[in-house]
């Protein structure tokens, strides 16, 4: 009985499809360019391993579609400054870090596709500082769990709130990646 | 991934996988220390005690950069100013130190498997620093990863060593772990400096320089240990550079370009002369730089497999 339970696929809904996505990037690039003009005192960080498809689909939505030139994208490892070292059952594995450019006195705007208990930003912030010091730093996510975080941490761009309960999951699939643009909330 | 091992006692007990699983962790820290803040919290609640029972300049400034990049806190001991001198057994002085709430030793020790036997008695993840002419592990290491950061890639590569194989832990080191990463290894020496039966853990020897040279891709220069040489093993320094010191000269009158490599400390004009040393052929620099990097590597590896004491 226990073992035919196992095998039922796991349930899982729609959050966005690929035209909802679609339609909340251009939003969100369109607030982004709201606040920060022609970038040109701004920078991007996608937060790894998950931001990084996300800011970089801002960053070509950006250049191709509202014609602003030379977004600066950077690539954000947080592993090494999680606060879960140790704590966690599987071990953490480091992503590249990649910030070719200066951060001192510029607008930081990190990106990250889910904003959950909030610790991953808390990280992100502690991290940022080894490559100087900011002007300010703005978080922009695709999903927004409210009623999840940890931490007084809130998004200043969000491109979908969703109210999940623990157990449940949100998986956010790119063309590039995962085959598909989609959001699912997944239970197990 | 995981490391497969609690300790790090030497390349012999580590298996492929770990050495990749290094190297690829070292390529992270590598970033973190071109960084203009050089350090990263990760090691913050872990503390590490440098055990240095055998003088050392390079590995033990190399290992406390590490710790300090990783925000670990450090106590360093030193044998010549310690109780030591007064008659304290190894395990006496190391549980001493354990007492006082330490994770992680670090030990350098002048007789060989000090660090295995540590390992069966104490609690803490012990790093062998070397010991005696057995191994010598992370220097291993960083050689390896510094060949695979100039050449691509270890697999495949010919390396010779060159030097006093005999009084060598890092040529022992170095030997399993090329033999690990794919590469094919010979050694180069006077043959009263070559162990005996060194053919046995598959390594070939070969007495003529030129020959070596011309074969390998790359040549690891070992120092001469003076200091561990109880008796003649050749007749003058003088008749030892002519015949295994590698020059300028040697050099230019190969087939091909080959990467200079020494562990250090160099003894200039012996085993190899200043203007190789300080050659681009020489990647001498690169290997202290690539230490830190893979030394914060394992520490953060092996820290990650303490258990945690939550009170």
């Amino acid at each position: 009985m226990l073992k035919t339970l196992q095998h039922l696929p796991m349930s899982q809904k729609v959050l966005l499809n690929a035209t909802e996505m679609h339609i909340a990037l251009h939003r969100l690039a369109c607030q982004l360019i709201e606040n920060h003009d022609t970038f040109s005192e701004t920078v991007l960080i996608g937060i790894q391993p998950r931001g990084i498809y996300l800011a970089e689909r801002l960053k070509k939505l950006l250049e191709e579609e509202y014609e602003i030139d030379n977004v600066q994208l950077g690539y954000l490892d947080i592993t090494f400054y999680r606060d879960d070292f140790r704590r966690s059952v599987k071990p953490l594995e480091a992503n590249k870090t990649n910030i070719n450019f200066v951060v001192e006195d510029k607008k930081v705007v990190f990106i990250d596709d889910v904003l959950y208990t909030g610790r991953s930003i808390r990280s992100a912030l502690t991290a940022i500082q080894s490559f100087g010091r900011p002007l300010e730093i703005e978080l922009l996510t695709l999903i927004d769990r409210r009623f999840s975080r940890h931490l007084p941490i809130q998004p200043d761009y969000r491109g979908r709130q969703v109210d999940a309960i623990g157990e449940e999951k949100v998986k956010v699939c790119w063309k590039e990646n995962d085959g598909e643009d989609a959001v699912y909330l997944v239970k197990k | 991934m995981e490391l497969s091992v609690q300790h790090l006692l030497g390349i012999k007990y580590i298996t492929e996988d770990d050495i990749q699983l290094i190297f690829e962790t070292a390529d992270h820290f590598k970033e973190v220390i071109n960084r203009p803040i050089k350090k990263v919290p990760s090691l913050r609640d872990i503390t590490i005690a440098n055990l240095f029972f055998e003088n050392s300049t390079r590995t033990r400034l190399s290992f406390e950069l590490a710790e300090k990049r990783l925000s670990a806190d450090v106590v360093n001991f030193s044998a010549a100013s310690s109780s030591v001198k007064k008659g304290e057994t190894l395990i006496d002085t190391v549980n001493n130190i354990l007492s006082m709430k330490v994770d992680m030793v670090v030990m350098r020790h002048p007789n060989p498997g000090a660090g295995v036997f540590l390992s069966k008695h104490i609690d803490a993840s012990i790093v062998n620093a070397g010991d005696g002419a057995h191994e010598h592990p992370t220097q291993a290491l960083l050689d390896c990863y510094s060949i695979r950061e100039r050449l691509g890639d270890v697999a495949g590569k010919k390396v010779v060593i060159v030097g006093d194989i005999l009084h060598s832990r890092v040529a022992l080191s170095n030997i399993f772990a090329l033999q690990k990463l794919g590469a094919e290894v010979k050694v180069c020496g006077p043959k009263t400096l070559i162990p005996k039966h060194i053919d046995k853990i598959g390594v070939e020897v070969e007495l003529d320089l030129k020959k070596a040279l011309e074969w390998c891709d790359v040549a690891n220069m070992l120092r001469v240990q003076n200091e561990r040489m109880d008796s003649s093993y050749f007749p003058s320094t003088r008749e030892y550079v002519q015949q295994y010191g590698v020059n300028k000269k040697l050099l230019d009158s190969l087939s091909k370009e080959i990467t200079v490599m020494h562990p250090g400390p160099i003894n200039r004009g012996v085993e190899i002369t200043s203007d190789v040393a300080d050659s681009k052929q020489a990647i001498i620099l690169d290997q202290v730089q690539n230490g830190v990097a893979v030394r914060m590597a394992v520490l953060y590896l092996l820290a990650s497999k303490i258990e945690r004491n939550e009170n």
